[in-house]
């Protein structure tokens, strides 16, 4: 085998783990753990070394079965999707060491067919990313969402509901995508994004091509859980198993912005998306009022879960806003959200995690000072997360909305400018609040002020990933310049700014 | 209610159908690259052989010709068959599935039609147990059978 496979590499692993778990495991469930880190930890190299390949060697393009597009579906690793699977793949790692003591302990009869359908989403997920095919998207977008469904499904007695109405919001969704595909194919005769990209500048003025647009977006702005669209979250991300939401809210979501980006910049062009049609200008509006709407949202939830997933609705707008800017510096803001906030997500919901296992809740209302004194080290986790989240420097979240901030000024919009500052005091508003609680608040009753709270920390496997994403946090935020000049200025396309 | 599993006929019928059904779902999955079917066609058709004697026997008899278990082991397997062609093909210099790599025949065509040949394989074994399956955890609960 030579190396040039690499960019095919990471989607075939996850399928082939998929496949073969249901069969080793089916008598012994603890080795579909092991298999699935295993398949995870593989990806992670190759992600790597996809990355310093596309960095040296500028873009790969890989053809399956042989076939030169635009017959054949070919991937495409660029400097844009080398880094959205290197994010992708690193934070699934990290959360999949953590998985296993929290799926042990919500569902240990079914970690069978849990990991199998986790496999099968990371497959999805980083198919999507790497394709250079309109419908083969559509087709990786049905695999992970189908999987997604089992894995909310699986969690507590609400869960089979919320799944449903994910169910339906995401077929309609993925829907949506299919038949902008279909007018797309209509106009162009072509599936191949390469392709439909030399075709289109011919016919731009078509409405076929303008509602293939419109449709694909709309589809995808229900997968990316864009404002208005964003009605199958909370539920979901609350009442499905805590891996799972710790697994789908820093990279699912993504996944959708990632596309739209892909769609709107890469292969329409930012002239015809932004000055031809208002399209980004709506888009940056909802996500604007997406900002302000989740952040207040989040202010009202008492159950942590619940606030994270609200709180996940304000920062995709983030992402939104970055896209609705259109301008190079909205762009990079847009691109380092979504590792950024992949990262504090990922650390938050681990944290969640942690809180679930160890005190069996995580109502915020009865969080107090005691859990501290148990659990320093996920606190001390929660505490950086949450300073991240509000954005104060050196952490990650202060350099996506600087950049963002940046773009607006650029754009001198200056009420997008506003709701950034706005929705950062709400933030600080929503997490200085379980900050307060967990820090200062002394226990309500008399009897367990007086006894001494026994240090608990949460298991070593659960820790050491929540710990890692908190010092990556101070870490890529100190770093951030060395990410956004080595790669993500590479990743700005032609005839942008 | 009126168990169709003690009528006679039904059963009978059924049993004389059911092999001719698998038989035309091969031709569909040996066919399948050349003229329309192919793999999922024909693992429908082979699932709907096992379903109508499920149905005219009752599960139970049945399990004698496919058991419960079965279904989504066979699912894994189809899919690994198909995995497998794939990346034995990348294994030996191409890309995934570029089954010009495979050398199973002196003529390169040939190698391609037994390269497909061997996916549509793995995808029918794969619809038809997971069709099975899904048949067997829809009963799974009911008190009838």
């Amino acid at each position: 085998m030579t190396l040039s496979n690499t960019p095919a590499l990471i989607p075939l692993i996850f399928l082939g783990t998929a496949a073969l778990i249901p069969i080793i495991a089916s008598r012994k469930n603890w080795i579909a753990f092991p298999f699935s880190l295993l398949a995870s930890l593989i990806s992670v190299f190759i992600s790597i070394y996809n990355i310093l390949l596309v960095l040296q060697k500028g873009s790969v393009r890989y053809f399956f079965g042989g076939w030169a597009p635009p017959i054949g579906i070919e991937y495409v690793l660029d400097p844009f999707s080398a880094f959205i699977v290197l994010v992708i793949n690193s934070i699934a790692f990290l959360v999949l060491i953590h998985s296993k003591r929290v799926v042990e302990n919500e569902h240990p009869d079914r970690r069978t067919p849990y990991y199998a359908v986790v496999m099968l989403m990371l497959c999805g997920f980083n198919g999507i990313v790497l394709t250079g095919d309109f419908f083969n998207l559509y087709v990786f977008l049905e695999i992970s969402s189908l999987a997604l469904y089992g894995m909310i499904a699986i969690g507590e007695k609400k869960s089979p509901i919320a799944a449903f109405r994910y169910l339906i919001m995401g077929t309609i969704g993925a829907s949506f995508y299919l038949l902008g595909t279909g007018f797309l194919f209509m106009a162009t005769g072509s599936l191949n994004m390469a392709d439909i990209k030399m075709i289109l500048p011919n016919i731009y003025q078509e409405h076929t091509v303008i509602v293939g647009l419109i449709l694909m977006v709309i589809g995808m702005a229900i997968k990316m859980a864009m404002f208005p669209l964003h009605g199958w979250l909370p539920d979901s991300y609350t009442y499905a198993p805590s891996s799972t939401a710790a697994l789908v809210a820093p990279t699912g979501t993504k996944i959708g912005a990632y596309v739209i980006i892909r769609i709107l910049f890469f292969i329409f062009g930012v002239s015809f998306v932004s000055k031809m049609l208002p399209l980004t200008q709506v888009l940056g509006w909802l996500a604007a009022i997406g900002i302000i709407y989740g952040s207040i949202m989040a202010i009202a939830q008492k159950e942590m879960k619940r606030m994270l997933a609200y709180s996940s609705i304000a920062q995709v707008g983030y992402i939104g806003l970055g896209i609705g800017l259109a301008n190079p510096l909205g762009l990079i803001g847009a691109v380092l959200h979504v590792m950024n906030h992949a990262l504090m997500k990922a650390c938050l919901f681990l944290v969640a995690g942690n809180f679930r296992t160890k005190l069996g809740h995580s109502n915020i209302n009865r969080f107090t000072d005691s859990i501290r004194k148990q659990m320093p080290w996920t606190t001390a986790a929660f505490a950086v997360a949450s300073l991240s989240m509000v954005g104060l420097p050196p952490t990650v979240g202060f350099f996506s909305k600087w950049y963002l901030a940046l773009g607006t000024i650029k754009n001198s919009n200056w009420i997008f400018l506003a709701v950034i500052l706005i929705s950062s005091l709400l933030n600080a508003v929503y997490f200085f609040r379980i900050l307060e609680k967990i820090y200062l608040r002394p226990p309500d009753a008399e009897k367990d002020r007086t006894e001494k709270i026994k240090k608990s920390e949460a298991y070593p496997s659960m820790l050491v990933p929540t710990i890692i994403l908190a010092i990556a946090i101070l870490v890529i935020g100190l770093l951030n310049a060395f990410i956004v000049k080595g790669i993500i200025q590479k990743i700005i396309p032609g005839g942008m700014g | 209610m009126i168990r169709n599993e003690d009528n006679p006929i039904v059963g009978l019928v059924s049993r004389i159908v059911s092999p001719f059904i698998m038989l035309f779902a091969l031709y569909i999955i040996f066919h399948g690259h050349y003229s329309p079917g192919g793999g999922f066609q024909g693992g429908t058709m082979l699932a709907a052989s096992l379903l109508l004697i499920r149905l005219a026997m009752g599960s139970e008899i049945a399990q004698l010709q496919f058991k419960r278990s079965w279904g989504t082991p066979l699912g894994s397997i189809g899919v690994l068959i198909y995995f497998a062609t794939g990346f034995t093909a990348m294994l030996m210099g191409g890309t995934f599935l570029n089954y010009e790599f495979l050398s199973l025949s002196e003529i390169a065509s040939h190698t391609r039609s037994i390269g497909v040949l061997l996916v549509e394989i793995g995808v029918g074994l794969a619809v038809m147990g997971i069709l099975v399956a899904i048949y067997d955890d829809l009963l799974e609960g009911d008190p009838d059978v």
